[in-house]
């Protein structure tokens, strides 16, 4: 975890050791702060804990240790329902007895709000939302896209300083979820709310995020804004699970001139970049972490540093081609081709290249 | 219903069509005739719908038994306080029942299936052994009283048998399960992420339970109620056993007409009438049932 964020001086959300476990554990020690403003995402498969890590924020479980505060007042222990935080829920959770205004309203109505306020609040988030002509509806009257639509305005209605929203676009089809995505935040930067998404779609996280924390098994192993988290994953789990990745897994050598890692079946090993401020013994085990479309591909040998491989097949996808290698030691490779690209056939002996900074180290 | 074909169909929806015509209104329309015969010396002792008296077939029917039914009130009064008892039953069974029926439904799984067979348990003994062992209990002697006294409470026995509060008692006691099964199926299938929903939205939880889980759970009373009110407006045993001599309850009216005065066609529209005033508040709830399960 990079310990090189200055604390700031208060954060909206600031979460310190907080640990719970449920017969076993389910977050273990996550500490992590979230700015005013951030449209910040908790990103890993299922199981990680990042909806226990929300549920927390929220009220809904209490933490075993840690604390939990927000806009620098310690909730750990307060009930749901005396938190300045909303929720939109995975399911959704409209009441069905109700309409659709009265599901927004409900949260007003708490406050005793006078009438004409909350019509006037309620009208305003039906229009935020693009649903003025549904106010009268039943939830069961919508369609899935309506009623995700209706679930965030009911969670905006109150004005949270925060809002939490887990796996918001988990129900949706494919391509509303892309247009629900741009929506989303075209919301967030209306409103000026700090959302803290929980997504196990890492599309979902890189898209819409300004800054990502992703979780594995209780624990928070990386946090950086998308483009760090992509290009600098900082673990093979990371790496792995943020994008398609080739994982070479290897030795540290030192090469000519620079570091290298050698690998079992390659002829000749791999040169290096390592990052900066990183000292490593020669014989540690570390692995290259290299995204398929920074490599090329030539049939020719091309100068400089490349592997030889053999085409195994192609996939088209349209707007781009995966083609999938062969290297030494029979060890698989992935390379994207944007559309348009020459294309190897099946069977082709090509050379794959890329320049030593596109590869990133990797030692955990 | 695909593969059951048109026949298959026809079966499937004439079967409990055929039970309920075979069972329930079949011999509806033979109290129903009795009613409209006359009391007769003889087996059966009413006169016949139809006879012959040698110029052909004739009918031959009377309104005179709903017509004494109107102008006793007697009949009146056993009708309401029949009506009265199993409404007030009704509420108690609900007010016990609601609580009872959430704290199940509440409860971690593996105790939830001992607690509804613990309220079912009950149904194990026969119903006139449990109502004959409420005499036991309540009687002037009877355990309740000998306790009190024991510990000091009261030194002369409490009037507690033969009485409304008896009667209330009995059939509050006999028709809770009717109404804890059903509510306790509507509300163990309450989705629970609406309550969390509800907290969040700041509502406290007396807040959540008034705004979602008792709008949600109405089906559930209704269900309940309807099980509870029915039985318990014709019921005659726990009057009869447990009620004094003011109690005055149409089931037991129903018994006295047919067993003691053997004036059968009276008894029947007895019963006719009883059947019509409970279809009414059935038809009402299931209207409202299937505008709840529309919505």
């Amino acid at each position: 975890m990079p310990a090189s964020e200055a604390q700031p001086v208060m954060a909206l959300l600031e979460i310190a050791g907080v640990s719970k476990r449920f017969g076993v554990t389910a977050v273990d020690d996550v500490s992590l702060s979230i700015e005013k403003g951030e449209f910040f995402a908790l990103l890993g498969p299922s199981g990680c804990g990042k909806t226990t890590l929300l549920r927390m924020i929220a009220g809904l479980e209490i933490p075993d240790r840690g604390r939990v505060l927000i806009d620098g007042v310690d909730v750990t222990a307060l009930p749901p329902y005396s938190r300045p935080v909303n929720m939109m829920f995975q399911s959704y959770a409209l009441f069905p007895h109700m309409d659709v205004a009265g599901n927004i309203a409900f949260g007003l109505r708490q406050e005793k709000m006078d009438r004409r306020r909350v019509a006037a609040r309620v009208g305003e988030m039906l229009a935020l939302v693009q649903m003025s002509d549904y106010g009268g509806r039943r939830p069961h009257e919508l369609s899935g896209g309506q009623r995700q639509r209706v679930a965030l305005a009911r969670a905006l209605a109150k004005m949270p300083k925060l809002l939490l929203l887990d796996e918001p676009l988990a129900a949706l089809d494919r391509k509303l979820r892309a247009e629900t995505r741009l929506e989303l935040i075209g919301i967030q930067e209306r409103v000026g709310t700090t959302f803290l998404l929980v997504t196990h779609d890492q599309e979902e996280a890189l898209g819409m995020a300004s800054r990502i924390a992703v979780m594995n098994r209780g624990r928070v192993v990386q946090i950086g804004a998308p483009a760090e988290i992509y290009e600098r994953p900082g673990s093979r789990f990371v790496a792995d699970f943020v994008g398609e990745v080739n994982l070479f897994e290897g030795e540290l050598t030192a090469g000519f001139n620079c570091l290298a890692l050698t690998i079992a079946g390659f002829d000749r090993p791999i040169p290096l970049s390592p990052p900066a401020g990183i000292t490593l013994p020669e014989g540690a085990a570390a692995a290259l972490a290299l995204r398929p479309e920074r490599l090329r591909l030539c049939r020719e040998r091309p100068p400089g540093f490349a592997l030889a491989a053999t085409v195994a097949s192609v996939s088209y996808l349209g707007g781009a081609s995966i083609v999938h290698l062969v290297a030494g030691g029979g060890r698989p490779m992935k390379v994207r081709l944007p559309a348009g690209a020459d294309c190897p056939p099946r069977g082709a002996a090509v050379w794959a290249s890329w320049s030593p900074d596109e590869g990133v180290l990797i030692t955990q | 219903m695909i593969g059951i074909g048109r026949w298959g169909r026809l079966v499937l929806i004439g079967l409990p069509f055929a039970w309920l015509g075979l069972f329930f209104l079949f011999p509806l329309l033979i109290v129903l005739k009795i009613s409209l015969a006359r009391g007769a010396i003889g087996i059966p002792p009413y006169t016949p719908l139809l006879f012959d008296d040698g110029s052909g077939l004739k009918i031959q029917a009377t309104l005179a038994n709903f017509a004494l039914l109107a102008s006793d009130d007697l009949y009146l009064r056993a009708y309401l306080g029949a009506l009265g008892n199993a409404a007030l039953a009704t509420a108690l069974c609900l007010a016990l029942g609601y609580p009872i029926a959430y704290a199940i439904a509440r409860s971690p799984g593996e105790w939830r299936l001992l607690l509804l067979f613990l309220v079912m348990l009950p149904f194990w003994t026969s119903f006139l052994i449990r109502v004959y062992a409420w005499i036991a209990i309540l009687k002037p002697n009877g355990l309740l009283n000998q306790l009190l006294i024991a510990v000091g409470l009261i030194t002369t026995p409490l009037p507690l048998l033969n009485n409304a509060f008896s009667v209330e008692l009995g059939l509050v006691y006999s028709y809770l399960p009717f109404m804890i099964l059903p509510l306790y199926g509507n509300l163990s299938a309450l989705d629970e992420s609406l309550l969390e929903a509800a907290a969040d939205l700041g509502a406290r939880p007396i807040r959540g339970f008034l705004g979602v889980t008792l709008p949600l759970s109405l089906p559930g009373i209704a269900a309940g109620s309807l099980l509870v009110l029915t039985p318990a407006v014709g019921e005659f045993v726990i009057p009869d056993l447990l009620g004094g001599a003011d109690t005055l309850m149409i089931g037991k009216v129903l018994w006295d007409e047919f067993f003691s005065n053997r004036d059968w066609p009276v008894a029947s529209a007895v019963a006719v009438v009883l059947v019509a005033a409970l279809a009414i508040p059935i038809l009402l709830a299931q209207k409202f049932l299937a505008q709840e399960r529309a919505a």
